[in-house]
């Protein structure tokens, strides 16, 4: 027994302070089962502030038409699609960690993997509000679906980026949207079973669906995460790798870049994390789970936010050399004049992202930065507003000053109803956050339960003699305690 | 379509006749200068001369419109197929199948695409909803062209577009269809004159020529072969492969002074 829930000294525990089974079940349903905190009330009704914010500034949009967003003949995108790639990205985190991580059996993805997936779901409801708002028709956005249909069929055009995105988003919102609930399923009956309320038994027995822990159960739902999790991988890679194609593919010097795929894919995940961190920080707090979400896992997503920030910065200056080496006059232009150029009229956005996203995530390369909580907080919310900007760069640099001098366009800044549409998507996500995080455990506690004996902390201060021993002692203890 | 650069003064006739022909709205003076004007055919500008010698300054006309091209950038990165290559080369617009993702705008090398940002010819068929105040508040000039009787002006065989569609030149497709019926009601062939463009039939240098290539004995064909080492096409690398071509402007340089300061093919400066 003893020899199969051995974990090297070495390792850190996962989950820290004195905890049994019972203790770990207490810590991370109690929150649904109390009143939330003013503090939550606070956030949540923000949050519904901005989204309303947001509902009417779509509304002004829907009723005038495109042309009350500053977008021009030019910059046919701007804030919209900017956006749209930024939350996107924020999504991968949580991907990355479900899926690549359980098929690498990393222990720590444990503490943060529930929250992550779910920021996952909220961040791609959000980004999918872009794509479809930014229509000029967008009461004709069913076109975009391959359906029958009467008109000759006319069929959707299967070489567009754009549908390919439309597949991508759609396949990635349903895959990880059940890969979620079905790591759900086990806790939401635990949450049943505990339920003292009528209508809190009536609503998590209908969304655990009929849970009974029984090995059959148990073993299904293995089965179903090991093969969502399988489904999921390719789509970490692929997601963005799609959006990317939406530039990648196209003429347009500074979107016509080959180097776009892993770049974005990098971007993705770098981005993720820091909304991982930007959130875990003040969940674990609020909730009181510092004793799940430990310094190390926080640690080790900085590690993750300096590799991939650096992969990024890689990325950008083979960018600048590429443009030079190929002596492409167009995009030596877009990329050294739009952009690298500090004077010129976008040149402070590409140094904001050269700072937020290159330079700044280099503190992490210190493991006292890497474990300083307010520094991984600020350094969270820096990164994606570097990621922000590095899609609004590429987007909209390129496409404000390309060809023809005759139309090159002006300065675009956006109007109150873009940005409230961006503010209105930050309600929506932490509107759904809040709700998560008062009606669903934030922790997934079944799997928390499942390494609680070999990482937990007084388990393996129990363990810690085992070292010394030599494996015939540890094997016959073993043998001892089966029979 | 060819367009002779030596010929064309920049007088704009052709800019006014496409608005005329193909309903092209006037967006009025706040729409302009947020960049939303919906010409098909504009008149770009290069410049050339000492900056610093108002005298020394020479300006170069092209006319830029869409280029038909057949290798089209615009074409497959729509994701409903809204805009299509017909038989004849034409790069075609559907107005009803265009849902309105700018993505075709974007990807035009030659930025000739323009965007119906709001309800600017009353072709919605839902009312107020265009903004009086606030953001995007449009002139008059769109108030009475969303008015039935100002409505009147405009040409009963051209769609008017919606907001939220893409629009462009179409080569008076209207005006090729027109010509083809004439010529098959008549059962011949369609001759030279059959079918013209708006833009072509108002240059008063004649800059513009327009008509069918495969027919040998056409005046495009005769442009075509008699100045060929006047014919380019604009962002040729770029392998759009356009069906407009353009014959080079040559002129004394001796007399322009500086000729180094030549700036026809690297456009650096432009003024609106």
């Amino acid at each position: 027994m003893a020899l199969l829930k051995y974990e090297s000294q070495v390792r850190p525990p996962l989950v820290n302070g004195t905890k049994d089974y019972h203790q770990v079940t207490e810590d991370i349903i109690r929150p649904i089962e109390v009143n939330p905190s003013k503090l939550w009330w606070i956030g949540f009704l923000i949050s519904v502030g901005l989204l309303i914010f947001g509902i009417f500034s779509v509304g002004e949009e829907f009723v005038y038409g495109t042309g009350q967003w500053n977008l021009n003949k030019t910059i046919g995108w701007g804030w919209d699609i900017t956006n749209f790639v930024w939350w996107v990205g924020i999504g991968h985190a949580g991907t990355l960690i479900s899926a690549i991580l359980l098929l690498f059996r990393q222990g720590w993805r444990t503490g943060v993997n529930r929250a992550a997936e779910a920021m996952t779901i909220f961040a791609v409801m959000c980004a999918g509000q872009f794509p479809i708002w930014h229509m000029g028709r967008v009461w004709m956005a069913f076109f975009v679906l391959p359906y029958p249909n009467t008109r000759g069929p006319v069929w959707v055009n299967f070489n567009s980026p754009l549908l390919w995105d439309v597949f991508a988003i759609s396949t990635y919102f349903t895959v990880s949207l059940l890969f979620w609930y079905t790591g759900l399923l086990p806790d939401l009956a635990t949450v049943r079973d505990r339920a003292k309320l009528k209508w809190r038994k009536k609503f998590y027995g209908i969304v655990s669906f009929g849970w009974t822990g029984s090995t059959k159960h148990w073993q299904r739902h293995e089965s179903l995460s090991l093969v969502l999790a399988g489904l999921s991988t390719p789509l970490v890679l692929s997601v963005h790798t799609v959006v990317s194609f939406d530039f990648a593919t196209s003429v347009i010097p500074g979107w016509h870049t080959t180097i776009f795929p892993p770049y974005f894919v990098a971007g993705a995940i770098f981005s993720g994390f820091a909304m991982v961190q930007t959130l875990l920080l003040v969940t674990r707090k609020v909730l009181n789970l510092q004793e799940y979400i430990t310094l190390e896992h926080i640690e080790v997503m900085n590690k993750v936010i300096v590799l991939t920030g650096s992969i990024v910065g890689i990325a950008y200056l083979t960018e600048l050399f590429v443009a030079w080496y190929s002596q492409n006059p167009y995009e030596g232009w877009a990329f050294m004049q739009n952009r690298a150029n500090p004077f010129s009229p976008y040149g402070w956005a590409y140094l904001l992202m050269m700072s937020c996203n290159v330079l700044s995530p280099q503190i992490f390369w210190f493991r006292k930065m890497r474990r300083n909580l307010t520094v991984t907080f600020f350094m969270s919310v820096i990164v994606n507003i570097g990621m922000w900007f590095e899609r609004f760069v590429i987007i909209v640099t390129s496409i404000y000053r390309d060809y023809l001098p005759s139309s090159w366009s002006t300065y675009y800044t956006p109007t109150i109803w873009e940005i409230g549409f961006y503010l209105g998507t930050f309600g929506l996500f932490f509107t759904c956050y809040f709700l998560f995080s008062k009606f669903f455990p934030v922790i997934a506690l079944a799997e928390i339960k499942h390494i609680l004996k070999k990482s937990g902390a007084n388990y393996k201060a129990n363990m810690g003699g085992m070292e010394k021993e030599s494996p015939d002692e540890v094997y016959h203890e073993a043998h001892a305690a089966h029979h | 379509m060819s367009i002779d650069l030596n010929a064309c003064f920049g007088c704009g006739a052709c800019v006014i006749a496409c608005n005329a022909e193909n309903n092209v709205a006037v967006v009025g003076k706040n729409e302009v200068l947020r960049f939303h004007d919906m010409h098909w055919l504009r008149i770009d500008r290069y410049f050339s001369g000492n900056i610093n010698e108002p005298d020394s300054i020479q300006t170069v006309f092209q006319p830029m419109l869409c280029q038909h091209c057949e290798n089209a950038p615009c074409e497959n990165v729509c994701p409903v197929a809204a805009t299509s290559h017909s038989s004849e080369g034409i790069n075609q617009m559907i107005y009803n199948r265009c849902i309105g993702t700018r993505y075709c705008a974007n990807n035009c090398p030659y930025k000739v695409r323009r965007f119906n940002w709001e309800d600017y010819l009353g072709a919605d068929s839902f009312d107020d909803n265009l903004p009086k105040s606030g953001v995007g508040t449009v002139n008059d000039a769109v108030f009475m062209m969303n008015d039935d009787l100002t409505r009147m002006v405009l040409n009963p065989d051209v769609t008017v577009r919606s907001r939220g569609v893409m629009e462009k030149c179409s080569f008076c497709i209207q005006r090729q269809q027109e010509g083809k019926l004439k010529a098959k009601k008549e059962n011949r062939p369609l001759a030279e004159g059959d079918n013209s463009v708006a833009c072509a039939q108002a240059c008063p240098a004649e800059a513009i020529v327009f008509g069918n290539v495969h027919n040998t004995s056409s005046m495009i064909n005769k442009v075509r072969s008699e100045s060929y080492n006047r014919l380019f096409y604009v962002l040729e690398q770029v392998h759009t492969l356009p069906n407009v071509s353009y014959l080079a402007k040559v002129r004394n340089a001796s007399w322009a002074g500086d000729a180094k300061e030549e700036v026809e093919e690297k456009p650096v400066a432009e003024v609106h």
